[in-house]
C-alpha cells in the first residue's frame, strides 16, 4: 500500500489510474470505460510526453467545458505541475501535498464537490485490479478480484425500454406498413409498429471452456454466475458452456454462494480445458434450444476466441442460424482487447458478419462495459 | 465498446504528421487539437468537438477528409431530425411508378389467373434501386471516408441514442435488407454548439475536445492562409482588434475566426490597407452580428484604436 506525502506509483498505469480516481473524487464522470481510453490514449502518446498526456486526459476525461477547469488542476496537483504545458487554462495551484487513503476506500460517492479529498486519492488496488488481463493474475489477485465480482452491475435488457430507437430491428413492422401500402395502390398509408411490451428480454450466455480459453474460465463463470444470480426483480438468464460438447450449467450456477455455484459447475461440465468444437457445438445449442425458443429473441452472448478446430464454414453457418432468431449476437473475445489485435484469426473472421458486436473481455472493466451493451441492447 | 471490426482509414504514425497533413489543407492546428485528432484516428474513436462559433469545427472534418483524401460525408442535424432522415428512406414515387409498371403488364398479359404473387411483389418493391441512403448509411457504406455530424445538440435525445448505436457498432440493420456493416469504420466528427447537454453515454464513446479562440499568432497565420489576398498588416491590425473585442466581456457574439476572415476581406475589398476608426466603423458589419454589440463596439473603437 503507498504511504502518505507522495504516490509512489510502480507503473505508468498505476499512475494513470491513481489520477483518474483523483479526478473522479474532483467530480469529473470518469468511469471504467473513460480510464480504458485514458490509458489506451497515454500509451499512444507516450506518458513521457506531458503536453502530449495532459491532453488525452483532457480528451478522455472531460466532456464539457467546465470540467476544464477542475482538470488542469487535479493534473496540476498529481504530475507535480512539471509536464504540464503553458497553453490552457487558470494559473498553477500550489502543489497539494499527497496522501494515501486506505485501501479500496471508494470516493465515487463524492460528486462535483471540489473536495480536496481528490488529490490526496491514489490508485487503489481495486482500481487497477480491474484493468488488468484476468489471465496473468497471481492467486492472491485472484481472490481480491473474485469478491469485486459481487458489485458487477447486472444487465437487465428489456424487450422494450424507452432508450431504444426507432428504427431498431422489429419495431417498424415492415410487413404490415407494405400491406397497407399495397391494399391502398401505393397511397402513403404511415408506418405500422409492431405493439411492444417490456418484459424482461432473456440473456443466454455460451462460454467456451477449451484449453486456450481455459485462463478465463474461471472469471467468465463468475461473471455468468453474477448476471444469473437471483435477486430482487426477475431474471432470465441461462448459461451454457461450450467445448467438444454443450453443457447447461444453468442450473448448478444457480445457487447464491459464487464459490459453491463455480463448484457445481465444475462437477457437471465434463470438458473443460478440453479441445473446441465450436461449430458443433453451437449448432447441438441451436439444435435443441433454438427450436424450443430459448435463443429466440434473446441477448446471445458467445465468449470465444474464436479457435476452431472443426471448420470455419460450420461455424459460420451456424452463426447465421444464431442470427435468425436472436435478438442480439454479441462476441466477446478476450484478445480483442490487447495491442495490436485485428479481427483476422479464422474463427473470428467467419463469425464476424453475424455478431452486433465485439468486444473485450480480459479485465473486469471490459466485464462491466459488456453489462451496458447488453442492458441497453 | 468499440468499433466491430476493421482498420481506420488512416493511421498517423505522429501528432505531427496529423498537424502536417491538416496544415497542408489550410487547416491550423496547435498541439492541443493535433493531438485529440491523431488520438481519434489511431484509437477509432468519434470526436466531439465543442466550442465558441466560428472556432474551427466544421472545418476540421472537412480538413481531415482532404488530408485523407476519402469523401466527407456530412449530418446536419436539426431540431426533430430522426433515424430515417439519417438513414434512408424508400424513394416513394418510383415504387408508385414500379407498382404500375406491374399492373400493367399483368394486365396485358391477359389479367385472368396470372395475378402475381404479393410476397414477389413485395420482394421487388423493396429492393436496393428504390432506397434513398441518406448520411449516415451513406458512411457506413462507402467508408471510408470522414462523417461529420454537425449540431448535434440541436438533434434530440432519441436521435442521440440512435447515433450512439451507430456509432457504437458502425452497422445498421434495415428490415427488407438486413444488416450493413462498414467494412472501415468510419473517422466520425460531432461537433456541437451546447445549446443543450448531450447524454454521458455518448459523450463516453468520444473524444472530446474544446476548441478555443485560436491565439494572435495563430490567428494571424489562419488569416494569411486562407485569405493571401489581404496585405499582412492589415490582417495583422484586423487580427488585434478581434483578439481584443473577444477580451471585453459584454458582447453577445464575440466574432469568431469566421467574422476575422470576413472582416479582413471586407477591409481588402475596399481597398484599405490600414484599419482606422472611419473604415472600421464602417465595415464592422462583417465582424459583429448584433445590433447592441455593434453600437458597443463603435462606441469604444477610438479608444480601442488608440484615437
Ligand atoms: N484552425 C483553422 N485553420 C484554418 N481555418 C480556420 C481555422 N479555424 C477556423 N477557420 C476558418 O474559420 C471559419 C469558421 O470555421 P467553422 O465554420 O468551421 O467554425 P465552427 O466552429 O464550425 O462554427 P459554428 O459553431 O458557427 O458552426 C472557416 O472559414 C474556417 O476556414
Ligand atoms: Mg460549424
Amino acid at each position: 500500500m503507498p504511504t502518505a506525502t507522495a504516490p509512489t506509483p510502480t507503473s505508468p498505469e498505476e499512475l494513470l489510474l491513481g489520477f483518474a480516481r483523483a479526478a473522479r473524487a474532483a467530480g469529473l464522470p470518469v468511469t471504467a470505460d473513460r480510464e480504458t481510453a485514458l490509458l489506451e490514449a497515454v500509451a499512444l502518446v507516450g506518458i513521457d510526453d506531458g503536453a502530449g498526456t495532459y491532453w488525452a486526459g483532457r480528451a478522455t476525461l472531460c466532456s464539457a467545458p467546465d470540467h476544464l477547469e477542475r482538470y488542469d488542476r487535479v493534473f496540476a496537483a498529481w504530475f507535480h505541475a512539471a509536464a504540464r504545458p503553458r497553453t490552457a487554462g487558470p494559473p498553477t495551484p500550489a502543489p497539494v501535498p499527497m496522501a494515501s487513503l486506505a485501501d479500496g476506500e471508494t470516493l465515487d460517492t463524492d460528486t462535483g464537490t471540489d473536495d480536496p479529498r481528490g488529490m490526496h486519492a491514489v490508485a487503489s488496488r481495486a482500481d487497477i485490479l480491474r484493468h488488468r488481463d484476468v489471465a496473468t493474475l497471481t492467486a492472491s489477485e485472484k481472490a481480491d478480484l473474485a469478491t469485486m465480482f459481487g458489485s458487477l452491475p447486472q444487465p437487465r435488457p428489456l424487450r422494450r425500454s424507452a432508450r431504444r430507437t426507432p428504427w431498431r430491428r422489429g419495431e417498424i413492422d415492415a410487413h404490415r406498413t407494405l400491406r397497407r401500402h399495397l391494399e391502398l395502390w401505393g397511397e402513403p398509408a404511415g408506418l405500422e409498429w409492431r405493439r411492444r411490451d417490456s418484459a424482461p428480454r432473456r440473456v443466454v450466455l455460451l462460454v467456451d471452456v477449451s484449453g486456450s480459453m481455459a485462463p478465463y474460465a474461471d472469471a467468465l463463470l463468475r461473471l455468468a454466475h453474477r448476471w444469473s444470480v437471483r435477486g430482487r426483480g426477475r431474471r432470465d438468464v441461462h448459461v451454457f458452456t461450450m467445448g467438444t460438447r454443450l453443457t447447461d450449467v444453468t442450473r448448478a450456477l444457480d445457487r447464491p454462494d459464487p464459490e459453491q455455484a463455480l463448484a457445481a459447475a465444475g462437477d457437471v461440465v465434463p470438458d473443460w480445458s478440453g479441445g473446441t468444437r465450436l461449430g458443433e457445438t453451437l449448432k447441438a445449442f441451436l439444435d435443441q434450444w433454438g427450436r424450443r425458443g430459448l435463443a429466440r429473441g434473446a441477448v446471445v452472448v458467445v465468449f470465444s476466441d474464436g479457435w476452431e478446430r472443426g471448420g470455419a464454414e460450420l461455424l459460420a453457418e451456424q452463426m447465421a442460424r444464431l442470427r435468425a432468431v436472436a435478438h442480439r449476437v454479441v462476441w466477446v473475445n478476450p484478445h480483442k482487447g490487447k495491442p495490436g489485435y485485428l479481427p483476422v484469426q479464422q474463427g473470428i473472421v467467419a463469425v464476424l458478419p453475424y455478431c452486433d458486436d465485439l468486444l473485450a473481455g480480459h479485465s473486469y472493466a471490459t466485464f462491466e462495459a459488456l453489462a451496458e451493451v447488453v442492458d441497453r441492447a | 465498446m468499440e468499433p466491430s471490426s476493421g482498420e481506420v482509414a488512416w493511421s498517423p504514425t505522429s501528432v505531427a504528421e496529423v498537424a502536417e497533413a491538416l496544415g497542408r489543407t489550410g487547416y491550423l492546428t496547435d498541439d492541443a487539437l493535433a493531438t485529440v485528432a491523431f488520438l481519434a484516428l489511431r484509437l477509432g474513436r468519434p470526436l466531439l468537438l465543442e466550442g465558441e462559433p466560428g472556432t474551427g469545427k466544421t472545418t476540421l472534418a472537412e480538413a481531415l477528409a482532404e488530408a485523407l483524401d476519402v469523401p466527407l460525408v456530412r449530418m446536419q442535424c436539426y431540431e426533430g431530425i430522426d433515424a430515417s432522415q439519417a438513414l434512408y428512406d424508400w424513394d416513394f414515387p418510383r415504387q408508385i411508378l414500379h407498382l404500375r409498371a406491374l399492373e400493367t403488364v399483368a394486365r396485358a398479359a391477359g389479367g385472368d389467373d396470372q395475378a402475381a404473387d404479393p410476397t414477389d411483389v413485395e420482394k421487388s418493391l423493396y429492393d436496393e434501386r428504390f432506397l434513398l441512403a441518406r448520411p449516415v448509411l451513406r458512411s457506413l457504406r462507402e467508408s471510408p471516408v470522414v462523417l461529420l455530424v454537425d449540431e448535434i445538440d440541436r438533434a434530440d435525445d432519441e436521435f442521440e441514442a440512435f447515433l450512439l448505436e451507430v456509432l457504437s457498432t458502425y452497422q445498421v440493420s434495415i428490415p427488407e435488407l438486413g444488416t450493413i456493416r462498414a467494412a472501415t469504420p468510419p473517422v466520425v466528427v460531432l461537433t456541437s454548439n451546447r445549446t443543450r447537454e448531450l447524454h454521458d453515454a455518448l459523450k463516453r464513446r468520444c473524444l472530446y475536445h474544446w476548441i478555443d479562440h485560436p491565439g494572435l499568432e495563430r490567428e494571424l497565420a489562419i488569416v494569411r492562409s486562407r485569405a493571401p489576398e489581404v496585405p499582412a498588416a492589415l490582417a495583422a491590425q484586423v487580427v488585434r482588434m478581434t483578439q481584443e473585442l473577444r477580451t471585453r466581456g459584454d458582447l453577445l457574439k464575440p466574432p469568431g475566426v469566421a467574422e476575422t476572415l470576413d472582416w479582413a476581406r471586407a477591409l481588402d475589398a475596399l481597398g484599405s490597407v490600414d484599419l482606422d476608426v472611419e473604415t472600421a466603423a464602417a465595415t464592422l458589419g462583417a465582424a459583429i452580428k448584433y445590433h447592441d454589440d455593434a453600437e458597443r463596439v463603435r462606441a469604444s473603437l477610438a479608444r480601442i484604436l488608440g484615437g
